[in-house]
């Protein structure tokens, strides 16, 4: 299978400006259509391990990005986003194409596939021992979900933990995580070899980039993997590394508080989420040293330093 | 009519069969029409129930099948709220006449199978009005429009009162006293509408909660859509009354007391541009005795020429791949037209005027 790496920039542009790219992340496969060059920009570099599919294929979902017309094409430029006709979103300033595209994608996926649970968590994977992180924004999830992964542990998700409902194993998406303002540099610093993209300042979450999800877990997007922690991250300043147990019910209840589809799916959401509870165990986890945080997590896995 | 070729949704629509010749780009192509013109789910009920779903191609079936699970969510909810509300106004002594999509959905008729809508409709006489609301609003529904001048809007010229929300649930409800306003040049009776309302089959319907009649559903659908303004679920609302008709047309008198019931109820032009454009678009089986009878409701040649123009462009779904020049301004056409026959022309101007330029100024200043 092709991958956006094999295309070239022109082939890429050119597919992007036409007909649409068929880009797969695991499950799904987007038709993404945008003349504007941040776009072409970052699927070049975020998604270039990513496997495309022929241009004649089935897209399950459409991402259009384009530039606002007239006046605003010069005058504080704008990037809309536009899905079968309709515009779910207000614009945003052209600076911002490229979050708006992580956004738009979550937000596809959030949206549609119902056939999985879909828990608002990042969630990686050593040794087959799977980690669901499920938190609130400014918890320190997708740091501590970056450093993970950029020491070995296997990026399934950042944003999105998919729940497969017909036999509870998480489908992976391995596509970039999102680090915001502090912990941009925090990684930088923590792993000067990861790869970073531009940071975008003034969006609606602060300053953003995204790191490149690691070629070997773009490549074992196809494995799917069973849960069995699931840990709510607070990063606190100084705070000492603690690990605190979380009883059935209290780990139920808040896993649905972050679910996004939980009350759609009903009854079989309960189901899917009552065998999740079962199958794993949960923690409240404090932190401040990534290095702490990762070795704790690496005894979880079973991993001798 | 324009020589436009009806879009892939309307084929399939009207003969579900069709999906068979679809290869994968052809699914992907049909789900984003029926997507844009908010007819995903009702098309997996559709191929369903004619037996076609085993043969959807796996990527497709999914999608049809996320599109059931929020349809079966959105029928859960809806059962809920009208039993909430059933129990809120049971004091009265009325029956809850439900309208539109709750109907549908609530006495299991083909057209409310999938089908997805943002609030409950319910019909009460005007002269209760006051209980209702007071009633309703006991129970925790509260009026979403505080603006002094949408108020008097609604309690002086609409046929309903200002939608209400509930505090804690979000849902919302219209109540109606009657289907066309009260500027309207024609008045349909509500009492016979009432009258002739009848009970849902079930338990719901042995507590006294019912739907118009099959005439009236069929003829309220036409009048909403084609009196109103808006026709952004156009499509929708006209396969509503293919699926009214096609299944209402299998019961004994439905088509030979149509005409009668559309002269009654004023109502006869918006059931000759019912049978017109749901019989062109969809092939909806009408007696041809019918579709003559109400030709003599067409209006002059002219305006009849221009309808059809407009008409099949806002009937289109609303995806790029069906999109053309003009669009936009039979939207906007349609819109003034639906404001004109609901509304003399001076209260017209005004209401738009102020719409333009004194809501939007209130809108900023609070």
């Amino acid at each position: 299978m092709p991958l956006v790496a094999d295309l070239g920039r022109a082939e890429l542009a050119r597919r992007l400006g036409g007909p649409g790219l068929l880009l797969r992340t695991g499950p799904f496969v987007s038709r993404i259509q945008s003349n504007i060059s941040l776009v072409a920009d970052g699927i070049g570099l975020m998604y270039r391990d990513n496997v495309i599919e022929e241009p004649g294929g089935f897209a399950d979902f459409q991402v259009r990005l384009r530039q606002s017309a007239g006046l605003r094409r010069w005058w504080h430029p704008q990037v809309r986003f536009d899905h079968d006709g309709r515009e779910p979103f207000a614009p945003l300033p052209l600076a911002q194409a490229w979050p708006m595209f992580e956004w738009v994608m979550n937000w596809c996926v959030s949206n549609r596939a119902h056939r999985y649970l879909i828990v608002h968590a990042a969630v990686i994977e050593r040794n087959g021992c799977a980690i669901i992180l499920p938190a609130p924004p400014g918890s320190g999830k997708s740091t501590l979900c970056a450093a993970l992964v950029c020491r070995g542990w296997r990026l399934l998700s950042d944003e999105l933990t998919l729940i497969r409902r017909s036999d509870g194993m998480l489908a992976p998406l391995a596509r970039p995580v999102s680090l915001k303002n502090a912990s941009i540099d925090v990684i930088r610093a923590f792993a000067p070899d990861a790869l970073l993209g531009p940071s975008v300042p003034g969006t609606n979450k602060g300053t953003i980039a995204h790191m490149k999800a690691p070629a070997g877990s773009v490549a074992q997007v196809g494995d799917v993997a069973r849960a069995r922690h699931i840990v709510f991250p607070r990063y606190q300043g100084g705070a000492a590394t603690t690990l605190t147990p979380l009883s059935k019910g209290q780990l139920f209840i808040r896993v649905a508080e972050n679910a996004f589809n939980y009350f759609v799916l009903g009854p079989a959401g309960f189901d899917c989420l009552a065998d999740l509870v079962e199958g794993a165990d949960g923690h409240e986890f404090c932190y401040s040293q990534l290095d702490e945080a990762v070795a704790l997590f690496d005894r979880l896995a079973g991993v001798t330093p | 009519m324009t020589q436009r070729a009806p879009s892939l949704l309307v084929e399939v629509l009207s003969a579900p069969g069709r999906v068979r010749l679809l290869d994968l780009p052809g699914w992907e192509r049909l789900l984003r029409q029926a997507n844009s013109a908010n007819v995903g789910a009702i098309l997996v009920f559709l191929l369903e129930e004619h037996g076609l779903l085993d043969d959807v191609p796996p990527q497709p079936r999914e999608h049809l099948e996320a599109a059931r699970i929020v349809a079966l969510r959105h029928r859960r909810l809806t059962g809920y709220e009208v039993e909430r509300i059933r129990s809120d106004l049971a004091h009265l002594g009325l029956p809850l006449i439900l309208l539109k999509g709750a109907a549908y959905a609530m006495a299991g008729l083909p057209s409310g199978r999938g089908r997805l809508f943002s609030d409950i409709d319910i019909l009460v006489p005007k002269d209760r009005l006051d209980d209702v609301e007071s009633a309703l609003m006991v129970h925790g529904w509260a009026s979403t429009h505080h603006d002094a001048y949408d108020q008097r809007y609604y309690r002086t010229w609409m046929h309903e009162l200002p939608p209400m929300v509930h505090l804690r649930r979000g849902n919302a409800i219209d109540v109606h006293h009657a289907i066309l306003p009260e500027t309207a040049p024609v008045r349909p009776d509500p009492a016979l509408l009432r009258a002739a309302a009848r009970p849902i089959p079930g338990d719901l319907g042995a507590l006294d909660v019912r739907t118009l009649s099959p005439h009236d559903m069929f003829l309220h659908s036409a009048v909403h859509l084609f009196f109103g303004g808006e026709f952004d679920q156009g499509l929708r609302d006209l396969f509503d009354m293919h699926r009214l008709a096609t299944h209402f047309g299998a019961e004994p008198g439905f088509w030979d007391g149509l005409v009668a019931r559309a002269i009654a109820l004023e109502l006869t032009r918006p059931m000759f541009y019912a049978l017109r454009y749901a019989t062109r678009t969809f092939g909806t089986p009408v007696p041809a005795s019918v579709m003559a009878a109400a030709a003599a409701f067409a209006p002059p040649r002219l305006v009849l020429a221009l309808m059809d123009a407009l008409f099949v462009r806002a009937l289109m779904p609303p995806h790029p791949d069906c999109a053309a020049r003009f669009d936009g301004a039979a939207h906007f056409a349609l819109y003034v037209r639906g404001n004109w026959l609901r509304m003399p022309l001076v209260l017209l101007t005004r209401h738009l005027f102020h719409k333009a330029f004194v809501s939007p100024r209130a809108a900023e200043a609070a």
